[in-house]
């Protein structure tokens, strides 16, 4: 067994960890990656369309492209980077904090829309040749398009919501260009099949119920599954780590401290992200965090951010008046010319236009020294971030 | 084309995907609702003759990495996509591979290459 001492270990090595990794180098301080896999990369490394880097390189990548120039900035801050190995718990001691790491892979899970995507893009396998997907979610609506262009035939899109919940441009391209057809407010209420799926029965919702009578059914062979992706916290949790049961991810402070001192939460692991370039830049403000902490500056002061009116959840949870930063948010409605309010004790603070809002698209608010200048801070005061 | 078309379309430029209004007017293009520029191109372009960005996997000689990832430099007109598929699902490249590098340069005169978008090492 092997020991090593570093000053941060930065558990996964996606667009997160390496953008938290490179900014707590660009510190000064040392720095070490754990990741699993045997490659740096993370998800991006199957995602092959593009998107990616819009943000973060001003250049519109493929995901392997956004990954590889990370990569390059992980080199050149002399980041360590321990691939193959996986952190199997997070432990206290007199010298810190410890990794328990072991050499491996997991084993794959159940047939999702993410397993159909690695399958094709890295393995070369096409799983089927008829396919009907379940839920909207933007992995779902790209394997939509990638299925069709490896010559299978795509079916539908059911969604159980009546809107989207992939991103609007994915629907335009993935679904609209190949006539795919989208079934809001559609449920599959039936698989039916011998050794492999013959065909599946769509149901739509009335008054929230599937309707039986208008049911049809599509025969396919395969269903694929994109009904959102879920933070993986098991290491998380098993350290003691407060879990939010709306984000599935870590509670954290102005600081993207979890409720342990000393653990940091951010990218797909705290909230799921649109977007590789959000994750990228939350990540690299979550690595300074922790190089101020190790530096023992430390927030006077902290503000609790409540989610108010249509709004699903705000990340962080907490805001620090002396230094406000970015904050991310979900809605929980679809609307145009949606206004986001902010109040402390009841009086708006701030206030933003928003020209379309919708739960799949991540809405990101920065407040500025100014903005909080005004504030009138009780001892209980509260961040209640709505939109109407 | 009657000139009276107007034509509701989200751009996908980028993932923010503005709500635009394109119609014709006085023999030019109007675009509506753009954030920035790249957004009143592509409304043009939509509007006019729709292209798409294509990204796909070719074969490779490699048994640990079987699938090279690729990508359009640009997007290309929608009605040569299919061809362009079977074009690069009928090639099979040799390792090793750097990311950026041209498997097929100017596709069809369209100024367009089709790159790499993975280092891939050969075999060790």
């Amino acid at each position: 067994m092997q020991e090593r001492t570093y000053d941060v270990a930065v558990i996964g090595g996606g667009a997160a960890g390496m953008a938290a990794a490179v900014e707590v180098r660009r510190q000064g301080l040392s720095c070490a990656i754990v990741e699993r896999e045997n490659q740096l990369g993370g998800i991006l490394m199957q995602c092959i369309h593009n998107g990616f880097g819009v943000q973060e390189f001003k250049q519109e990548l493929s995901g392997p492209e956004f990954a590889e120039e990370f990569m390059d900035l992980v080199a050149d801050a002399n980041t360590d980077v321990f691939l193959s190995t996986t952190v199997d718990s997070i432990e206290e001691s007199e010298h810190g904090k410890e990794l328990f790491c072991s050499p491996g892979t997991r084993p794959a899970g159940v047939f999702t829309a993410g397993l159909a995507q690695r399958l094709v893009n890295v393995e070369g396998y096409i799983p089927g040749k008829n396919v009907v997907i379940v839920g909207s979610g933007d992995i779902g609506l790209i394997m939509a398009r990638r299925m069709t262009w490896v010559g299978a035939k795509v079916h539908g899109v059911v969604e159980i919501q009546p809107y989207p919940a992939g991103l609007t441009r994915n629907i335009v391209q993935c679904l609209n260009d190949f006539k795919i057809p989208l079934y809001l407010s559609h449920v599959v209420s039936r698989i039916d099949g011998q050794n492999r799926v013959e065909k599946v029965t769509v149901s739509p919702l009335v008054n929230g119920i599937p309707d039986e009578e208008q049911s049809f059914e599509i025969p396919c062979d395969t269903l694929l599954l994109s009904v959102g992706l879920v933070p993986e916290n098991e290491l998380s949790e098993n350290a003691g780590v407060d879990i939010s049961p709306i984000t599935s991810g870590a509670v954290v402070d102005s600081t993207m401290m979890t409720s342990i001192p000393g653990i940091f939460s951010c990218g797909n692991v705290l909230h799921v992200h649109d977007l590789a370039d959000y994750a990228a830049e939350e990540a690299r403000r979550t690595g300074a965090y922790a190089v101020a902490w190790i530096q023992n500056k430390k927030p006077n002061r902290q503000v609790r951010i409540k989610a108010g009116a249509n709004v699903r959840y705000v990340s962080p949870g907490m805001i620090n008046p002396e230094s406000p930063d970015k904050m991310y948010l979900r809605t929980l409605i679809v609307k145009n010319n949606a206004q986001l309010v902010m109040k402390v004790n009841n009086t708006i603070v701030k206030e933003k236009k928003l020209s379309h809002v919708q739960p799949s698209e991540m809405v990101s608010v920065k407040l500025t020294p100014k903005d909080v200048e005004n504030w009138t801070l009780e001892p209980d005061s509260i961040l209640e971030v709505s939109v109407q | 084309m009657s000139a009276a078309e107007t034509k509701e379309m989200i751009c996908i430029s980028c993932p923010i995907g503005c709500r635009m209004t394109v119609y014709e007017e006085n023999g030019s293009i109007v675009v509506k609702g753009n954030k920035c520029g790249r957004g009143k191109v592509y409304g043009e372009e939509e509007y006019l003759a729709p292209k798409r960005m294509v990204t796909c996997t070719v074969a490779t000689d490699s048994e640990e990495f079987p699938r090279l990832p690729v990508r359009t430099t640009a997007s290309i007109p929608k009605e040569t996509i299919d061809e362009l598929l079977q074009e690069l699902y009928s090639m099979k490249i040799t390792l090793p591979v750097k990311r950026g590098s041209s498997l097929i340069e100017n596709y069809h005169d369209t100024g367009v290459d089709i790159i790499a978008t993975m280092t891939l090492p050969g075999r060790a």
